[in-house]
């Protein structure tokens, strides 16, 4: 499996996450002069996404990330994103972030399904900078690092070969085998079936470099054409229009990867259909993993590259509901399958006790001032796990 | 059925691959820890050879890829090109790496054997790469490389020999019918929309098939010119 894939999958869920997150917070809103002390305002939301984009480029925790390593598991990557969403005054509960992490997976599921080339990928990467750059255009600084990590990703990947982003394609299909839930904006777009398979189009533009199908050519031992053959292919391409462009700066050409969520369009995800393919699929393993000790490791290493900004006084924190109704949420919480949860990474590691320290600082460092109605959190839990050692 | 090797996860499986050679039938498995090979009952492991990452940089995936038969040898291709030709003997357990094959620069992704026609000089086995060139050996207690055919900047996920025609996929939707003595282009097909993923070819029938990430299958018959004895197909509706 290739080694070069965890930033293209960071990087490209991340920018998935920051468009739930805005179009959430945009419907939300409310003029600031109107606003209660717990509603949403349009400070409010720029703020949230400033400080979460600032966290994600930081320049520690992307040299992190862009070293050479395998993938870790859907749960162990979703225990970042947790932090990284908490990474401001924003709070999600536990149905809220289960359901943004699903659809955050399935749209880049699909994005990874429907790319023409291997090599796309990397297009699609940069549509998501792209539009991240839009949400923080008032910060330099930001904008600033966002560009570097642009730069070392076209130093990374500019050179690879179309085997090789196969194999990073391959590595990332793989992550995402068997999810198949149901999202209720590919459902209505009819790009996803009701099973919760993609629907791949047999239409519309051919890759860049391929030649639409239905035609066969002959050649004699001197490499001249001696016959043509015309035949029908069943589908119905047409030629490439023009190559995406790589650069800082241009029309990427590709659609996928930029916002597909606006104000008015909430999106569902739904569960209990999808719990009609649970007898078929292959029952997560619940001997102790092996790679759990590497796993957390990973963590630790991610997190302590992540600069978490301390608030500088008691300011309220704002809970952000992926639902409609704060009841959708709960019922959503209590409704959720076994198997379909998240549970935080059950590992069995070694006596380490310089180890367990150096994590339990890191962790220590993560906490976030906290609303008294918020009993734990999930540092917390992560830490107490850590005394159990 | 068969045997699963704590720890070797599911997603680190290459590739399967039934050997029939003269006289036994060998399972061999690849994956990113090395090449098993069992008997035919799939529960006596005869033979394991780690994979030699010493070469590798950090950021190399090292892997075993491409697997056949032919003769009384078994040949697998691996991440850094070069593809191992193991010496079987009639039984037990005694297998030898006979010859490494220098050929490839890029990972081997397919290989694919025919058995000899009874005359000499001619190829029995095709190597693929990443890059997508392709070699044409022949066979024996020494290898000999007959001819080069060069990529053209896509992967050769799969291929097929099938008398003394190579059929190529690519990683453009292309498929391509080589001769295997000249290593000269007679047929060139804009066969799918995607990356083929895999050929198989009936050997008695002569025809191909060729699947493809555009969710397609198409199924081709090979023959040769009467006149000119030239490679030719036709597509199957």
């Amino acid at each position: 499996m290739s080694v070069r894939t965890l930033p293209l999958l960071f990087l490209n869920l991340g920018g998935e996450m920051l468009y739930i997150l805005d179009q959430r917070l945009r419907a939300q809103n409310i003029p600031g002069d109107k606003a209660r002390k717990d509603e949403w305002t349009e400070v409010d939301r720029k703020r949230v996404l400033n400080d979460i984009i600032s966290t994600m480029f930081n320049r520690k925790f992307m040299e992190e990330l862009f070293k050479p390593q395998e993938l870790y598991s859907k749960k162990a990557l979703r225990t970042v994103y947790e932090r990284l969403a908490h990474a401001s005054i924003m709070k999600l509960n536990q149905a809220s972030m289960d359901k943004l992490y699903d659809l955050m997976t399935m749209a880049f599921k699909y994005q990874v399904l429907l790319c023409p080339r291997p090599k796309d990928v990397l297009l699609v990467t940069f549509n998501h900078l792209d539009t991240i750059k839009g949400f923080i255009q008032d910060s330099p600084t930001i904008l600033q690092q966002v560009d570097e990590t642009f730069r070392q990703l076209t130093e990374i990947y500019g050179g690879l070969s179309a085997g090789e982003f196969q194999l990073i394609r391959q590595t990332l299909l793989i992550f995402f085998q068997d999810l198949h839930i149901r999202v209720s904006m590919f459902l209505k777009d009819k790009v996803q079936n009701n099973n919760g398979h993609f629907v791949l189009p047999v239409s519309g533009p051919v890759p860049w470099g391929t030649e639409v199908p239905g035609l066969i050519r002959m050649f004699n031992n001197k490499g001249e054409e001696v016959k043509r053959i015309e035949f029908k292919h069943g589908g119905n391409y047409v030629p490439a229009p023009k190559e995406g462009s790589f650069e800082l700066y241009g029309d990427r050409v590709l659609k996928l990867g930029t916002n597909m969520y606006s104000v008015n369009r909430p999106v569902e995800t739904r569960m209990s259909g999808s719990s009609k393919n649970l007898a078929s699929r292959t029952q997560e393993s619940i001997a102790p993993n092996p790679l759990a000790k590497e796993e957390l490791n990973f963590l630790a290493r991610l997190m302590g590259g992540m600069e978490i900004k301390k608030p500088s006084g008691p300011e309220p924190g704002f809970r952000l509901n992926l639902f409609t109704t704060d009841e959708e949420e709960e019922q959503a919480a209590l409704t959720r399958s076994e198997e379909l949860s998240y549970e935080v990474i059950n590992i069995q590691a070694t006596q380490d006790q310089q180890r367990s320290k150096e994590l339990a600082q890191i962790m220590g460092e993560f906490e976030i001032m906290e609303q008294p109605r918020l009993s734990t959190s999930k540092g917390d839990d992560l830490l107490a796990m850590m005394d159990e050692l | 059925m068969g045997p699963c090797e704590p720890g070797v996860r599911r997603a680190d499986l290459g590739a399967v691959h039934w050997c029939v050679l003269p006289f036994r039938v060998l399972l061999v498995l690849t994956s990113h820890r090395g090449i098993q090979m069992y008997e035919s009952n799939g529960n006596t492991m005869v033979y394991w050879h780690a994979l030699d990452s010493g070469d590798a940089s950090p950021v190399q995936a090292v892997f075993a890829r491409g697997i056949a038969a032919s003769g009384h040898f078994i040949s697998v291709g691996t991440w850094s090109g070069r593809v191992l030709v193991f010496d079987i003997p009639v039984k037990g357990p005694n297998i030898v790496l006979s010859e490494e094959l220098a050929g490839h620069q890029t990972p081997i992704t397919d290989i694919a054997t025919e058995p000899a026609q009874g005359q000499d000089c001619v190829a029995d086995m095709v190597t693929a790469d990443d890059s997508g060139l392709l070699c044409v050996w022949r066979s024996g207690p020494e290898f000999t490389l007959l001819t080069r055919i060069p990529g053209f900047g896509v992967p050769c996920p799969s291929v097929k020999l099938w008398q003394g025609i190579i059929a190529a996929g690519y990683g453009n939707g292309q498929v391509h019918l080589y001769e295997a003595t000249t290593g000269n282009l007679h047929v060139q097909i804009n066969a799918h929309a995607r990356a083929i993923c895999a050929l198989d070819l009936a050997p008695e029938v002569g025809k191909l098939l060729s699947a493809g990430e555009d969710t397609f299958v198409h199924i081709w018959k090979l023959s040769r010119s009467p006149e000119s004895g030239y490679i030719e197909v036709s597509p199957l509706p």
